[in-house]
């Protein structure tokens, strides 16, 4: 058995890792404060939570739904209803079933919060049908008919309190329904003003959006863009600067008349102790083409959630690297039909 | 040019397909001399790693003289002799500023699929699935390296290409795989796997310092080059591993072990029918005996060490002997870019002479036959050198048999001094 020379020199190993560069106080700048301040996670909404709100709805509509579903003809004693109502009351303890896993199961409520208020408006036009004086039971009605007046403000003041607070706070005055509204995050070794200096080069844009075909300056704040329009038709907009903090942040939308009205907003977040930035970017709009468009679109990657993704991935590559990583353009041998799909649709490479 | 092309499970072809060129400033072309079958390229054969797509050209040990380069580079020139590293890597991010070249984020343009296999993308790798990024392999006449001022590292015409060609990918990943063992004076090495990383890991855990270390496999060929690389051997079809290291070690265990067997590993009774039956339904991705019985063998707060491959979930994993005994667990795709420099010197200095794994030299054409003999360790194979350039018949084919000195006077001896 060999006996190692001891005069190696390499114990400690190649591999260690050099000094991490980076201020020694992990201070951050005012700005970067203010930056942070203004990036809420989707769970906090000001003022008011609205969210707890939503789940204890959530689970008043699985309670009734079950009540309604397992004993309908007490229910429909107890609420003046009748007890001979046994398939509407089973049928409405099935919408309020689904509603409330819809509430407590996605991260939107919004959607199945108005969902309730439609059903409370329903169930209110019954029980009135019941409130003729003739109605041995009206006494009983005119409670339940209070009962679900209440449930359904409160429905209706959480489902509207969701919807309001959804978007981001940097995006103001743009109506944008939660469910168009996209956010992702990506970590660069890069300063946050580097990370700013690039984005502002409006010009750098078309490099890393892949949606983006041109954008031009027409003045110092506003904009023309040209989109691709990879499953929808190609579009343009004008669009202005709303927000521009050297360093820090970056939000626009588009001018009133567009096509697609859009607004989007860019945080440069300093990662801590000196380690780069953490750049947020978050986006507003309407697919053209609606739900089927929207499905399909996500199903091939061109969905707006992946695009934002894949376009920091692109803009933190440029940045660091210097280019954008492909394979498009390498020798393979033959393709299959699958093959080749995939790579025309970039589920095996991007750009 | 001529390349060796995947068409699924054991259907290589090796066919004419178009030239690479340059598709980003920092890439390079080179005109391969010399590539290798790794051991994890029979994963690739055999099928099981995920996300591959007929017609892509495999491979990703190699090297060669660059013919092109692009207008980013500008360390390398037309000319240059390189080996060049598995992994690809940008140099810029946050990870290969900390010189975790497997680590980089930018490399990889899949990235997204790999995240939704692994939680987080690691680099791209030549040749080695679209899960990390579809790059074309290095089994072929030429190859595109992309961001090649990073990874290529020139190499002096006094060495040969079986001298330098394995700083590719085994030699560092075996060196990588002893260094994370943090080994002290004093320390015994076990090592499950006698292949090329096994071997090179039993090389320099003893360069490392190790005061012993213990060879695990159960081919006669491969345990006589572990004993010729200064270990001692252990057939497991013979003993009981874990009784014998056990008594090597006064019953403690070694204080550290290595797994260079991976996810396609073999064993006998219960728990090798499991991972058999398990693996074919695919509940589970590997197999991984050497694992399992790493994790029992290694002594209290000891290191286990895994260069081999593991590609997604596998079963009946010990956990509760890494809890309870605290074990330290260390794995990762090399990061063969820190280590190119340094084991250059090495061989340069005449410390280890890497061309000792090699048994058989085979014309490029001829890799699919190659795979099949290295997958069945047929005429007693350790390591396939393909030479794309050379002409059929076979060139040269170097005989290993196991229990005889290899022929060729430069293979086999034991070179470290």
């Amino acid at each position: 058995m060999a006996t190692p020379p001891s005069q190696t020199g390499t114990q400690a190993g190649f591999g260690q890792r050099p000094e991490r560069r980076g201020p020694a106080s992990s201070e951050t700048s005012p700005q970067s404060r203010t930056a942070h301040r203004h990036y809420p996670s989707r769970k906090q909404t000001p003022n008011f939570d609205a969210t707890s709100l939503a789940q204890g709805l959530g689970w008043f509509s699985i309670a009734l739904g079950a009540a309604a579903v397992l004993a309908p003809r007490a229910l429909g004693s107890l609420t003046g209803v009748g007890r001979e109502s046994g398939g509407l009351m089973r049928s409405t303890g099935v919408r309020e079933l689904a509603t409330g896993v819809g509430i407590l199961s996605r991260r939107n409520a919004a959607p199945w919060l108005w969902a309730r208020v439609v059903g409370d408006v329903v169930d209110l036009a019954v029980l009135a049908t019941g409130l003729r004086a003739e109605n041995p039971a009206q006494g009983r009605v005119a409670v339940s008919f209070g009962a679900v007046a209440g449930v359904l403000a409160l429905d209706a003041f959480a489902a509207s309190h969701l919807t309001r607070h959804a978007g981001h706070p940097l995006v103001s005055g743009v109506a944008a329904p939660t469910d168009l509204y996209f956010e992702a995050s990506i970590a660069t070794a890069k300063t946050p003003d580097e990370c700013y200096r690039f984005w502002r080069s409006i010009e750098n844009l078309p490099r890393f959006m892949g949606n983006l075909e041109s954008v031009q300056a027409l003045d110092e704040r506003r904009f023309h863009w040209v989109a691709k329009g990879t499953v929808a038709p190609a579009f343009e907009w004008d669009c202005e600067i709303t927000e521009d903090r050297p360093g820090a942040a970056l939000a626009w939308r588009t001018l009133d008349g567009a096509q697609v009205p859009n607004a989007g907003s860019v945080i440069f977040e300093p990662a801590p102790h000196g380690r780069g930035t953490i750049v947020r970017l978050s986006i507003h709009y309407s697919p053209v083409g609606g739900r089927l468009t929207a499905a399909l679109a996500k199903l091939l990657r061109q969905d707006p959630q992946s695009q934002v993704r894949e376009d920091l991935r692109r803009f933190k590559q440029l940045l660091e690297s210097g280019e954008i990583a492909t394979t498009q353009g390498q020798p393979t041998g033959r393709r299959t039909l699958i093959g080749r799909a995939a790579r025309r649709w970039r589920l095996t490479s991007s750009h | 040019m001529k390349a060796n092309v995947w068409y699924g499970k054991e259907q290589l072809r090796v066919e004419e397909v178009p030239d690479p060129r340059i598709l980003n400033p920092r890439d390079a072309i080179i005109r391969i001399t010399s590539t290798a079958i790794c051991g994890s390229d029979l994963h690739i054969y055999g099928g099981y790693i995920p996300g591959m797509l007929a017609g892509d050209i495999i491979g990703h040990e190699f090297m060669g003289e660059v013919v092109e380069v692009g207008p980013g580079v500008h360390n390398l020139k037309v000319g240059d002799r390189v080996v060049n590293p598995f992994p690809i890597a940008c140099g810029g991010c946050f990870f290969c500023q900390q010189n975790q070249f497997s680590l980089c984020e930018n490399s990889n343009p899949n990235a997204w699929a790999a995240e939704k296999l692994w939680g987080h993308s690691p680099a791209g790798l030549f040749g080695y699935s679209h899960l990390l990024g579809g790059y074309a392999g290095g089994q072929a006449q030429y190859a595109r390296i992309p961001f090649a001022d990073v990874g290529p590292i020139k190499v002096p015409d006094s060495l040969s290409d079986e001298q330098v060609l394995f700083l590719s990918d085994v030699f560092p990943t075996g060196y990588m795989a002893a260094e994370q063992c943090n080994i002290q004076p004093g320390d015994t090495v076990a090592v499950w796997g006698c292949g090329p990383v096994g071997l090179f890991s039993i090389k320099s855990a003893l360069l490392l310092g190790a005061e012993r270390v213990i060879a695990i496999d159960r081919f006669p060929e491969r345990l006589h080059k572990a004993l010729e690389a200064g270990a001692e051997a252990l057939n497991y079809e013979q003993v009981d591993v874990l009784e014998v290291l056990a008594d090597m070690t006064g019953g403690r265990g070694p204080d550290a072990c290595i797994d260079a067997v991976g996810m396609e590993g073999h064993s006998h009774g219960l728990m090798g029918v499991y991972d058999r039956v398990m693996q074919s339904l695919m509940l589970e991705s590997d197999r991984p005996p050497s694992l399992r019985q790493a994790l029992k063998a290694c002594r209290n707060g000891g290191t286990v060490s895994i260069p081999a491959v593991y590609g997604g979930f596998d079963d009946k994993i010990p956990f509760g002997s890494i809890v309870n005994r605290a074990l330290t667990l260390k794995s990762g795709q090399t990061h063969v870019q820190r280590y190119l420099k340094p084991l250059l010197e090495l061989i340069e200095q005449g410390r280890i002479d890497p061309s000792f794994i090699v048994t058989h030299t085979l014309p490029l054409e001829q890799a699919p036959e190659g795979y099949k003999m290295f997958r069945d360790k047929n005429d007693a194979c350790v390591k396939v050198v393909l030479k794309p350039w050379a002409e059929p018949p076979i060139l040269n084919s170097v005989q290993g048999t196991g229990q005889d000195e290899p022929q060729d006077g430069q293979a086999g001896k034991p070179h470290l001094h």
